[in-house]
């Protein structure tokens, strides 16, 4: 066991890493879809705007890249969930499968965009300066990037808890979570939540599209893998569920770097196992928001 | 316009509608006359275009038919799919693995692109019936994206990346059929016959009982129905016409992409229904020629970013037409019953 633990060391904290980058895409996707009843398909997209603006500011070159690429990318995200929350207000009303249809629309539009503009080429992002090299983990090279991913996951991951479960902002979360009419019978404008949260969920997105950079790189295509890795997260940790995107994205990390790691031929069967075992037991996923869905 | 009129509307709807026979009997002559026109008309195509309009023709019916395969879910059943160009996808490497291993005789690629169709769909259906509305979506998205990957990834069956090449054409009785207008004349009937077998499953007892449980699952679920195992069933049989129309497909332009089974595809059929009119049956099959013709005719104009318009083309559909062409069919027709009061 030691033994195999010692082997697989590398792949187990790149399923970390990934489960980070997943956590923060997910739970975006799920704050927005568990509030406001958006399923938004154009998730992924956003995440490739987010690569792609790493690659115009040459985030690897230096730390001012970096974070000009990130905060860029943090402002667009914002812009970009705003101009989202109008779009679907008049929708509001309607099945929420027209709210989904709009967005996966968008979704291909900014796909095409970004391919208009790039091209179909493979970018890669290099880490930044300082955190490009690697360092020894219980005796085996690991790249300190990857590292400084995991800390960011669980920084934010704390982050969030903390602002969900402790501040009035977050009360207002888990009181839209719960029930959204009565939110905005106790006198809150239900339109400018949307906006904020769509706002913050796209944000989040094009902000993972920019720390992954450096990982997964750039290309046409990685849009639809990302917002699939993430809808599986969300389905099996329940939508609208903080606690579930959590756990979602470190069980879907760890199957998609061990499962590739030990079994490559048959990643995928583990990935759609794994979805099909957890829906068997937990129809609704395993931290369930709202039950009317 | 003339096919269903029964399921424009009717939320409230529930159980097996009961009507006299002999009015059923004259509408079916009324209704089968202009349909007998088309079916000549449609027949008579090729001897007066030119190869490459009958081959775009051909192409039509073929997403026609995948789109009709699909509204037996989105529209009769209330299941919207985005993955079901993983069984169309899953047909046509099927038919396409057939013709160059075994034989290109004419029915039996597509029959067993139907059929691999159908087992597929079973296999992954029983998961995603499990659940429904944004669940039975992002289930469906998530299940097309794993055959899109299997397909890329199993290089070795499927060609990888390149696509499935080197299709033989469909033979029948021996003779390789090599020219457009006869090629269109064997899509033709096929896909006439997938038509009118789907018909035929939203008519029958078994389709008034999906529409039940679209309308209202729990009531029919008090009356003794098991929604999950009409939905099983449906999701195969969807499953099954759109490995049909998969096969279709690989005869037609002889080579299978990976893409052919992605979200691309996925998210174009789902367009050609909504943009239609879901649970019409015959609005999808506008839909497809919409969605075809544009694809096809501004798609290589715009440097095989075909998808921006399409992608633009579904956000203004959301906007502009929320029950597709039939809503607008639809409107016509109840104005013109209003004034005679509730029909």
């Amino acid at each position: 066991m030691a033994g195999w633990f010692d082997a697989n060391l590398v792949s187990i904290l790149n399923g970390f890493a990934i489960g980070s980058l997943l956590f923060i895409l997910a739970v975006g996707l799920s704050i927005v879809f568990g509030m406001m009843d958006v399923l938004n398909l154009a998730h992924g997209a956003f995440f490739l705007v987010g690569s792609y603006l790493a690659v115009t500011f040459v985030a690897g070159e230096s730390w001012a890249g970096f974070f000009t690429a990130l905060g860029v990318a943090a402002l667009v995200g914002l812009l970009a969930g705003g101009a989202l929350a109008g779009l679907t207000e008049p929708l509001a009303r309607r099945p929420i499968l027209d709210q989904a249809l709009l967005t996966l629309g968008i979704s291909l539009i900014v796909a095409e965009v970004l391919s208009i503009i790039y091209g179909n080429d493979v970018f890669s992002v290099p880490e930044p300066p300082a955190l490009a090299g690697s360092v020894s983990v219980a005796g085996s090279a690991y790249p300190t990037y990857r590292l400084m991913l995991i800390a960011v996951g669980l920084v934010l991951a704390l982050v969030v808890w903390l602002v969900v479960e402790k501040t009035s902002i977050g009360a207002l979360v888990r009181a839209s979570v719960a029930d959204r009419e009565m939110v905005s019978a106790m006198g809150i404008d239900n339109r400018k939540v949307k906006f904020a949260v769509l706002g913050v969920g796209s944000l989040l997105a094009t902000v993972a599209g920019v720390l992954a950079a450096p990982v997964y790189g750039a290309r046409p295509g990685l849009d639809k893998t990302i917002l699939l890795l993430a809808l599986v997260v969300i389905v099996i940790g329940g939508l609208g569920s903080i606690r579930g995107a959590l756990v979602g994205a470190l069980v879907i990390g760890q199957v998609e770097s061990l499962g590739r790691a030990l079994v490559p031929d048959y990643a995928s069967f583990i990935l759609f196992g794994t979805l099909a075992l957890v829906l068997i037991v937990r129809p609704r996923g395993l931290f369930a928001g709202k039950v009317a869905h | 316009m003339s096919v269903v009129p029964d399921s424009t509307t009717e939320p409230a709807a529930a159980g097996p509608e009961v009507r006299p026979s002999p009015t059923r009997g004259r509408g079916l002559a009324l209704r089968a006359a202009p349909l007998l026109v088309l079916f000549l008309l449609l027949a008579a195509v090729p001897l007066f275009v030119a190869p490459f309009t009958a081959n775009t023709l051909s192409r039509i019916l073929i997403f026609a038919l995948f789109a009709v395969s699909l509204d037996l879910l989105v529209g009769i059943t209330g299941l919207p799919s985005l993955g079901h160009a993983a069984y169309f996808g899953i047909g046509a490497y099927t038919a396409g693995l057939v013709s160059i291993h075994w034989t290109s005789e004419a029915p039996v690629p597509v029959l067993l692109a139907a059929a691999a169709g159908a087992v597929a769909a079973a296999a992954t259906g029983w998961l995603a019936v499990r659940s429904g509305g944004v669940y039975f979506l992002m289930l469906t998205l998530a299940m097309g994206e794993l055959v899109h990957q299997l397909a890329q990834r199993l290089t070795g069956v499927t060609g990888g990346s390149n696509g499935l090449f080197g299709i033989p054409s469909v033979r029948v009785g021996g003779e390789p059929l090599t020219l457009a207008g006869l090629l269109y004349w064997y899509v033709l009937a096929i896909a006439l016959l997938g038509f009118v077998g789907l018909w035929l499953v939203a008519h029958s007892p078994f389709g008034s009982t999906l529409k039940g449980i679209r309308d209202n699952e729990p009531r029919m679920r008090s009356l003794g129905y098991s929604p999950f195992r009409y939905k099983f069933v449906a999701f195969a049989i969807a499953g099954g016409f759109a490995g049909l129309a998969g096969g279709l497909f690989a005869g037609l332009v002889r080579i299978v992409n990976p893409t052919d089974t992605g979200f691309t595809t996925s998210a174009l059929i789902l367009l050609a229904v909504v943009l239609g009119g879901a649970g019409t049956l015959w609005g999808p099959v506008l839909g497809a020629a919409v969605v075809v013709l544009v694809r096809d005719t501004f798609g290589p104009q715009l440097d095989g970013h075909g998808p921006l318009l399409l992608g633009v083309v579904f956000v203004v559909a959301v906007y502009v037409l929320p029950r597709g062409f039939a809503g607008l069919a639809g409107l016509a027709t109840r104005r013109r019953r209003a004034p005679g009061g509730a029909a």
